[in-house]
Order: C-alpha cells, then structure tokens, then sequence
C-alpha cells in the first residue's frame, strides 16, 4: 500500500488505462497545458502528447458531443468537465445522444465513453458552482454514475469506467481532491455496481456517496462515543445501484439514514428510501430518514452555505432521532 | 455568360454527358427514395404506423448526388429527415420501410423509426430529432478519423433549421479549429418547418456561416444531381486530401410539409407548383435521355423500383415485432 492524494489516484488511473490502449484519450478544458483546472491530468499532456491530450475551447456542448461520435466509431474518450455545473449546456448531448444511441440504433452502436469531473460544492462558490447533479444524471437510463469517496476508490473505478461499453458519468467531489489515502500498488479495479461498507455496525446505517462518506464516518465516531455502532455503506456507484448490500445492511441494523449532499426533491436518497422502505418494511423500527442539502439555491454566504450542506451534528442528531434517542 | 463561359460551360456538360451507368445509378435511387417515400405516405395514412414522418419529397439529387461522391468507409449522419441519406449510403427499402413500420426486421429493429435509421455496416451513422444535436457528433466521428488517420470522410447533412442552434456552432467552430475531415451540408430548403428563412436568420446566405470559422464554404442549387456530385466531390476532396472541413448550403425546396400534420398554410400553392417545375427527379430522367439511353431502359428502371418497393412494403408488412422481453438488453451494453 502507498499514500496518494485523490486527484493522484485519478491521474494514475488514467495514465494506466492510457498506457495499455491508445484509443483512449483525454479531452476537456485546460486539461493539457494548464496541466488540468484541478491538476487531475497533470503531466499526461507531456506524457502522452497533443494528439491524446487535447485542450478544447469553452464549447461543452460541442466538445461532449465530439467524444460521443468519436465512440460510436471506436475511440475510448475520456471527456473532462471543468466542473459538472457546466454539464447542463451539454445536456442535449448527455441526454439525448449519449444516453440514447445504443438503444435507438437497435443496438448497432454502442459508447464507452466517461464523462468526468468534479462535483458538489466547495467552498462560497455560490449557486450554479455548488451543484450536486447526480439525481440528474442517474434518472436517465442509458447513462451510469459513479461517484468514489477516498483515492483508492477513485482509481479502482475510474479504471473500471473507462474499460466499461457505456457512457459513464463519472463525479468527483471537488473538495476532496487533496484528499490523502491508501492505495493498493499494484494493478487494481473496483466493478460498478458494487457498495462497500466503509465501517461495520450493528445499530444504525448510514448510507453517503463521495464526500458525504466523510461526513457520515464522522457520524459514526460521534455516535460511537456515545456507545452506538452505526454501520456506514458507501454505494460508490448510484447507478447501477448495488441494492442487495444496503438492504443486507439495514436488515441487521433496522434502521437507516441517508445523507445526501444534493436537493431533497427527487433525490437520489429519496429512490434509496423507497427501495429500502420497500424491501426491508418488516425489519424497520423506524422509518428510513434522509439528511439533505438544503431545498435552494445555494447562497454565497460562508454561515448559510454550511448550513445547507449536511454536516456531522445533523447528522448525529437525525440518527438518534431514528434510535429514539432524542 | 461570354462566349468562352459559355464554351466551358457546354464542355462541362459533355463531359459529364458519356457516364451513362451512374447517371441510370442516380436515376434509380433518387425514383427508389421518391416511390419509397410516396409508399410511406400511403401507409401512414392508412395508421400503418404512426409518429412523425418527415419527407423528403422535392430534395432526392441532394442526398443522391452528394452520397455518389463516398467511398463505402466513409461516415454519413443526418436529420430526422434522413430516409434518402440512409438509401442512398447503401441501406435497402426493406431495411428502411420495415423500420417505420416498428419491426424488428428495420435497421434499428424498431426501435428508432422514422428519425432513428441506422446501419453500423453501411456507416449510416443515424438520423436524429433533435435540430442540430447531432452537429458535434460529426466532428466526432471526423476527430476519430484524424485521430486514426483512417483517411475516412464525415458527411453530415442538416437544414437551414439547425443554423440558429449552439450545436451547429460549436460543432463547426470545432471542426475548424482542429481541421477535420468532414463536410457540412446545410439542405436550405427555406423553411424550418412553418418559418421562412429571412424569418429564423439575419442572413439570406447561410454559406456566410463558414467565413467567422475560417472555413471553406460553397454555395449552389440542388436539383441537378450531377451538379451536386461535382461540387460536394470537391468538400470531399479537400476533407480526404487535406484535412479541411468545408460549409456547403445547397438550396432545395421540399415539395411535401415539415411533416404529414402540416397543412402548408405558410407558403401559396403557386410557390410549390413553382417548385415543382425544378424537380430532381424529371432533372435526372432528363439527363438520362440526354446521355442516350433507350426509353425502353428507362422504363426498365422505373419498372425495377416499382417492384422494389412493392417488395420491401410486404416485407415490411410481413415481418415480426421484436419481443417487450429483449428491450431491457438495448439499454446498456453488458
């Protein structure tokens, strides 16, 4: 095992796949030059050259769309956005065409493409710089969403996303590029669809994905303090939705909170509960309780900005809420 | 035109006067995709199948013309008006006909319909509904060829409809930039369904476009196939040879409405009977009778696509749906 940080394991994970197929190649804004907006692509421009680095202008609409036709006719991009709020003017090429070819030509066509970048918010960026976009994307089927927590996730998946036969929408969490973990040396994959449980536990089930993993680990501590083991799953991927390991979780513990970074309103949480509340009616003590964003806009505002991203002493006090604790 | 135009002009048409063979080619596919369409009409009106269905009645020496100018690797990938582009890459009236009656037979097993005709094996690359998205696709498949040095050509039709959108834009400013392979042909047929051209851009002359991009650019009539040959041979030449792509608007005029739910209130009778007097297909007989083929091989043709048609409607009719059971594997690769 080695230390990287999250933006690392990115960049080792795209250098690999790179080095063992020269299909694949990177695309996006200040990807090459400017060595990556977020530094994920740092040094592949040098490595690989121009023709596999390519700096696009601001066009998402049109580069997106380049990525989309050059898979259909072989190629294996990988298509970085500067962050998934620039997504939406690219929208008709994710929803319409890359989500939607494969099974509108009968299946002659299919697009192993990612779509990549980071996600959530950050730190003031206001409101269209602080979107957490996966319910979006894991609506449309045609699409998956992977979302990694830690760097040894992020480069398992990544990997296993770039390899995968389907337009995959790939979120980093912005804030967790520095973020510093253990990886595996050697060559490793971790499959889509498949959730890990980030910590064992007997009483309570946090279910988060990518940086409310964080939030919901330090939950855990927090209840572990005072004498409760909350069971922390990670789906890693939102869709496919690994739906048997967060049942199998809830079932032993009997009760579930699901913190979500991203709006209330259809959120992805919301699709969890109704699996959950669906599989598992007999097993609950009590009903399964979401903690999410707050339902707006996000406000500039340093105060009201963390005051509408769940934090650990929500989280802490919904979960005793739900153990009847308060 | 002075006398020595006028000489050049009568030895171009000479020229092109002695291939008999491909004009009687032209001859066929642009009758193939008229009769084709008119059948489909027919069916539709008798709720065969339902949807939109966009025709492309009063265009045929466009797709015809600028097809004859591809090699078989070549990509083509157009509108939801595509059933001429489809015939004329190669795709059979069974395979087309039978696709908008929603059966499993269609090239996209049904699952596509009028909009959605593709064929991997005939590099058809798709028809798609939403105006200009499938702009940048172009790009894309051209970047790929760049990308492979395949030496590949991307056509990409589209209408004067798709000009106003950011697709369109940001597809051809790409293709510029990265001197790709590809030729963007803006089928002006005047109208983006019920709104005339002087009513959607600033500029009568879409071809305009390509100057902001550095791009080449081209601009003519549509109704004399060979004419059309000659010219997109020209943007194919330049995207195969050097790597450029060039804007082509050919001007045209649909003699049937946006779709069969139009009732043309926005253009008079006389306009479209105007029109008509311009038709490709009577163009390309024309020619035929000007390169001296026999009347009675001219109707040999004719009698050959009628059979055709006839035969890929009953395939059509004839043929199964796919299963609801096998939808769920078109969704995602495994």
């Amino acid at each position: 095992m080695r230390t990287v940080a999250f933006r690392e394991a990115l960049n080792e994970a795209i250098a690999e796949e790179m080095e063992k197929d020269d299909r694949i190649f990177l695309m996006g804004e200040e990807v090459g030059h400017y060595d990556g907006a977020y530094k994920v692509s740092k040094g592949l421009l040098k490595r690989f050259g121009e023709k596999r680095v390519i700096d696009t202008p601001i066009a998402e609409g049109g580069f997106v769309g380049v990525g989309i036709g050059a898979a259909m006719v072989g190629l294996r991009p990988i298509i970085e956005l500067m962050t998934w709020n620039f997504s939406f003017v690219a929208a008709d090429q994710l929803i319409n065409n890359a989500a939607k070819i494969r099974q509108m030509s009968g299946g002659q066509f299919t697009l192993p493409i990612v779509f990549r970048g980071p996600g959530g918010s950050a730190h003031m960026l206001a409101a269209q710089h602080s979107q957490s976009t996966e319910a979006l994307w894991a609506h449309i089927p045609g699409l998956k969403v992977v979302m990694p927590a830690n760097p040894k996730d992020a480069k398992g998946l990544l990997k296993s996303a770039i390899r995968d036969n389907n337009p995959i929408v790939f979120i980093e969490g912005e804030v967790l590029y520095a973020d510093q973990g253990e990886i595996p040396d050697g060559e490793y994959t971790i499959p889509l669809g498949v959730a890990e449980v980030k910590r064992p536990g007997t009483d309570i089930t946090l279910i988060g994905w990518s940086k409310m993993v964080k939030i919901a680990l330090a939950t855990a501590d927090a209840l572990a303090a005072e004498g409760i083991e909350a069971e922390v799953v990670d789906p890693r991927t939102i869709r496919p939705l690994d739906e048997e390991l967060l049942v199998e979780s809830v079932k032993k513990t009997k009760r579930c909170l699901i913190i979500e970074e991203g709006w209330p309103f259809n959120g992805v949480g919301a699709e969890i509960a109704y699996r959950i509340g669906r599989r598992c009616f007999d097993d609950l003590d009590a009903p399964v309780e979401r903690l999410t964003g707050a339902d707006m806009p996000m406000p500039y505002n340093h105060h009201l900005e963390q005051q509408c991203i769940p934090d650990v002493p929500r989280a802490v006090a919904a979960a005793k809420k739900l153990l009847y604790l308060e | 035109m002075s006398a020595t135009e006028r000489e050049a002009a009568e030895l171009h048409e000479k020229s092109r006067l002695p291939e008999k063979a491909e004009l009687a080619k032209y001859y066929h596919q642009m009758l193939a995709i008229r009769r084709m369409e008119e059948a489909l009409a027919k069916a539709y009106a008798l709720r065969k199948f339902g949807g939109f269905l966009h025709l492309y009645i009063g265009q045929e020496a466009v797709a015809v013309g600028a097809l004859a100018t591809l090699k078989p690797e070549d990509y083509v990938i157009a509108t939801y008006r595509e059933h001429a582009h489809a015939y004329a890459k190669g795709m059979t009236a069974k395979s087309i006909i039978a696709e908008l009656f929603g059966k499993a037979t269609g090239c996209s097993q049904g699952l596509g319909g009028s909009m959605h005709l593709f064929d991997a094996s005939k590099n058809f690359l798709g028809g798609y509904g939403i105006v200009g998205g499938h702009i940048p696709l172009a790009a894309g498949t051209a970047f790929a060829s760049k990308y492979r040095g395949d030496g590949r050509v991307t056509l990409c039709f589209f209408g004067d409809g798709s000009v106003p959108q950011g697709a369109f834009h940001e597809g051809v400013a790409l293709a510029a930039l990265w001197r790709l392979p590809v030729v963007f042909i803006c089928e002006n047929n005047l109208y983006s369904m019920g709104t005339p051209l002087y009513r959607s851009l600033s500029v009568s002359d879409v071809s305009q476009k390509a100057l902001a991009y550095g791009m080449a650019r081209d601009r003519f009539d549509g109704e004399d196939v060979v004419r059309v040959r000659d010219r997109v041979a020209e943007a194919v030449r330049r995207a195969r040879n050097e790597s450029l792509p060039t804007l082509i608007e050919i001007r045209t005029y649909r003699f049937r409405g946006h779709s069969m739910s139009d009732a043309g209130l926005y253009r008079t009778k006389e306009e479209v009977e105007e029109s008509k007097k311009r038709d490709p297909i009577t163009f390309g007989r024309e020619l035929l009778v000007r390169a001296k083929m026999d009347e009675k091989d001219i109707v040999a043709i004719e009698d050959q696509v009628t059979a055709e048609i006839e035969e890929a409607v009953k395939f059509a009719d004839e043929s199964p749906e796919l299963a609801y059971e096998r939808l769920a594997e078109f969704t995602y690769k495994e």
